[in-house]
């Protein structure tokens, strides 16, 4: 499946990089947040395990906040606000 | 627990029981058996530490180019260590399997070729490993490209003999190998027996001069060799990447960001900061070492120096090298074995493989069913399965026609890079670099450039997509 960036509503955006491998998820995620504005959010889902914890770092070093971490069947969807400019 | 998970644990209790049987069966079959365990339960042990801590090489230096992050990079470090304490008790007492290997320019480019390769693929060769364990298909590709290129690569002559130097040639003609292996129809062959094998042989306890056998081993191997260069290796990933965000965060919370005791929490709050990886590095740095001495030990039981002897004694004579050995190194290694099981498929069907150096005079091809590195192998897919089973992250994934051709490119460049450099990301860089080979740190610094490289070209490629898909208004 390809890569899938959408807004979703005003200051939401999803992207879906389920499917993809490492350095994919993270990637895209980097770049999405670098697209989108302070105070947005952006809901990714993957499915690649080590990708969780490459994203996890990148907002921490970045001042970005998950809000929220679900994970089922393997796939992750984790929404992201993106605080500081990255 | 919902039927998914209860399935999950069923299918981990059930992988586990297999091998359990497999190491019980064959051993009351022969007690030569257990040799072969040995390997498998390591094996599953680095399995399960590489799933846990999502413990990939290629992750290292590529999310840190890429994303800014270094996690993995410190988990590495803090596994090389270990494994280089607890190894250099064992080098000391002489219990070691470990042969340091030729160093010089071919380990450098080999390492860049590699790091290229691992991060167009996805991950290392032990990541493709674990992450196949995980499910993932694309990962599953990256081991058959590896295992094939690896196999096509080690035979190649004809025309390419055109491609090594007459110096090359006539050195490894000199070499005078057994009549079998035959070195003037073989680019790898000249390149190993007229190149690599002139090249300076080295450790760091070597170079240290110290003859105290324990002192060279931690002064030499362990401290210079490693503590040293990953403490430098580590600073520089906290100047560049690190620091800046630790300070930020301790300004915004009104806490004192100026001082060599703030420097020094950055420091240490950056080794710790992923506790999964950590842990990982601990258990997988430990086992290594542990592996190595059991190794040894049955090698003393069984009075043999290879697992050849012990094939031969259990009647199994098909594949063995010229020299009566098989691949054996006694330690956690990765590429060869994958090599070894695609070059005895070729056999089957009729390539005469056994001529060359790779698998003729050094590794053999013995059936993967008797192949103590493929049991290693195998097991570590089946650790990182249980692993990634047991916390609900298996799942199936077929690659996309994109992910395949990356996966089979990268896969080719880190089996190219992995037989010009003697070993992958695991022989030739992490075990090397703990043992205090100076060629690890050459394979190490190619890598690191190969993933600079990749980085680049596929942060470009990404972004080019994106620009893509973002075609509307972001505001």
């Amino acid at each position: 499946m390809a890569m899938k960036f959408e807004k979703r509503a005003a200051g939401e955006f999803v992207l879906d990089v389920t499917g993809y491998v490492c350095p994919h998820p993270q990637l895209y995620t980097k770049k999405a947040l670098e697209r989108i504005q302070e105070g947005d959010t952006l809901e990714v889902l993957f499915d690649n395990p080590s990708s969780s914890e490459s994203i996890a770092a990148m907002c921490d070093t970045a001042g970005d906040e998950i809000l929220e971490r679900v994970m089922e069947r393997g796939t992750y969807r984790w929404k992201i606000r993106k605080t500081e400019a990255t | 627990m919902d039927a998914v998970d209860r399935r999950n644990d069923t299918w981990a209790f059930s992988i586990i029981g297999f091998l359990t049987l497999v190491s019980v069966l064959t051993y009351l079959w022969s007690e030569y058996y257990i040799y072969l365990s040995a390997y498998l339960w390591f094996g599953f042990i680095y399995g399960m530490c590489l799933q846990y801590g999502r413990f990939c090489f290629s992750s290292a230096f590529r999310d840190l180019f890429a994303v800014g992050v270094p996690r993995m990079a410190v988990g590495i470090m803090i596994a090389m260590v270990l494994f280089g304490f607890v190894s250099a008790f064992v080098t000391a007492t002489g219990m070691s399997t470990f042969h340091p290997a030729p160093y010089g320019m071919h380990s450098v480019i080999a390492g860049l070729i590699f790091g290229v390769g691992m991060v167009f693929a996805g991950g290392c060769a032990s990541g493709s490993l674990y992450k196949s364990g995980e499910g993932n298909g694309s990962a599953m590709l990256v081991v058959l490209s590896i295992s094939v290129t690896q196999a096509i690569f080690v035979d190649i002559g004809g025309w390419a003999n055109r491609l090594a130097p007459q110096s090359w040639r006539e050195s490894a003609v000199a070499k005078g190998l057994p009549a079998a292996i035959n070195v003037e129809d073989g680019w790898m062959d000249q390149y190993l027996a007229g190149y690599v094998w002139d090249q300076p042989v080295k450790t760091f306890a070597d170079l240290s001069g110290i003859a105290n056998p324990f002192l060279a081993a931690y002064v030499g191997n362990v401290l210079i060799g490693i503590v040293v260069p990953a403490a430098l290796i580590l600073a520089w990933i906290y100047v560049v990447w690190a620091r800046r965000a630790f300070l930020k965060k301790r300004t915004k919370g009104g806490r004192a960001a100026r001082g060599i005791r703030v420097e020094l929490a950055g420091y240490w709050g950056m080794i710790l900061a992923s506790k999964r990886t950590a842990v990982a590095g601990l258990f997988l740095g430990i086992a290594a070492g542990l592996h190595m001495l059991v190794m040894k030990g049955l090698r003393v039981k069984f009075g043999v120096e290879n697992f050849g002897e012990l094939m031969t004694r259990m009647g199994f004579t098909f594949g063995i090298s010229a020299k009566g050995t098989v691949f054996d190194p006694g330690y956690w290694y990765v590429t060869t074995q994958e090599a070894q099981w695609v070059g005895w498929v070729f056999n089957r069907l009729g390539w005469e493989n056994m001529d060359n150096v790779f698998f003729g005079l050094n590794n053999g091809i013995p059936n993967p069913l008797i192949n103590p590195a493929d049991w290693m192998s195998l097991a570590l897919i089946g650790g990182a399965a249980v692993m990634a089973l047991l916390h609900n992250e298996f799942k199936w994934k077929a690659p996309t026609r994109e992910l395949a051709v990356w996966a089979m490119i990268g896969g080719a460049l880190m089996g190219i890079g992995s037989r010009l450099g003697l070993g992958c990301n695991i022989g030739a860089f992490f075990v090397r670099v703990s043992e205090g080979d100076v060629s690890g740190w050459l394979f190490g610094i190619g890598m690191i450039a190969g993933a600079y490289l990749g980085v680049k070209f596929f942060s470009w490629w990404t972004e080019r997509k994106m620009a893509k898909e973002a075609a509307f208004e972001l505001v």
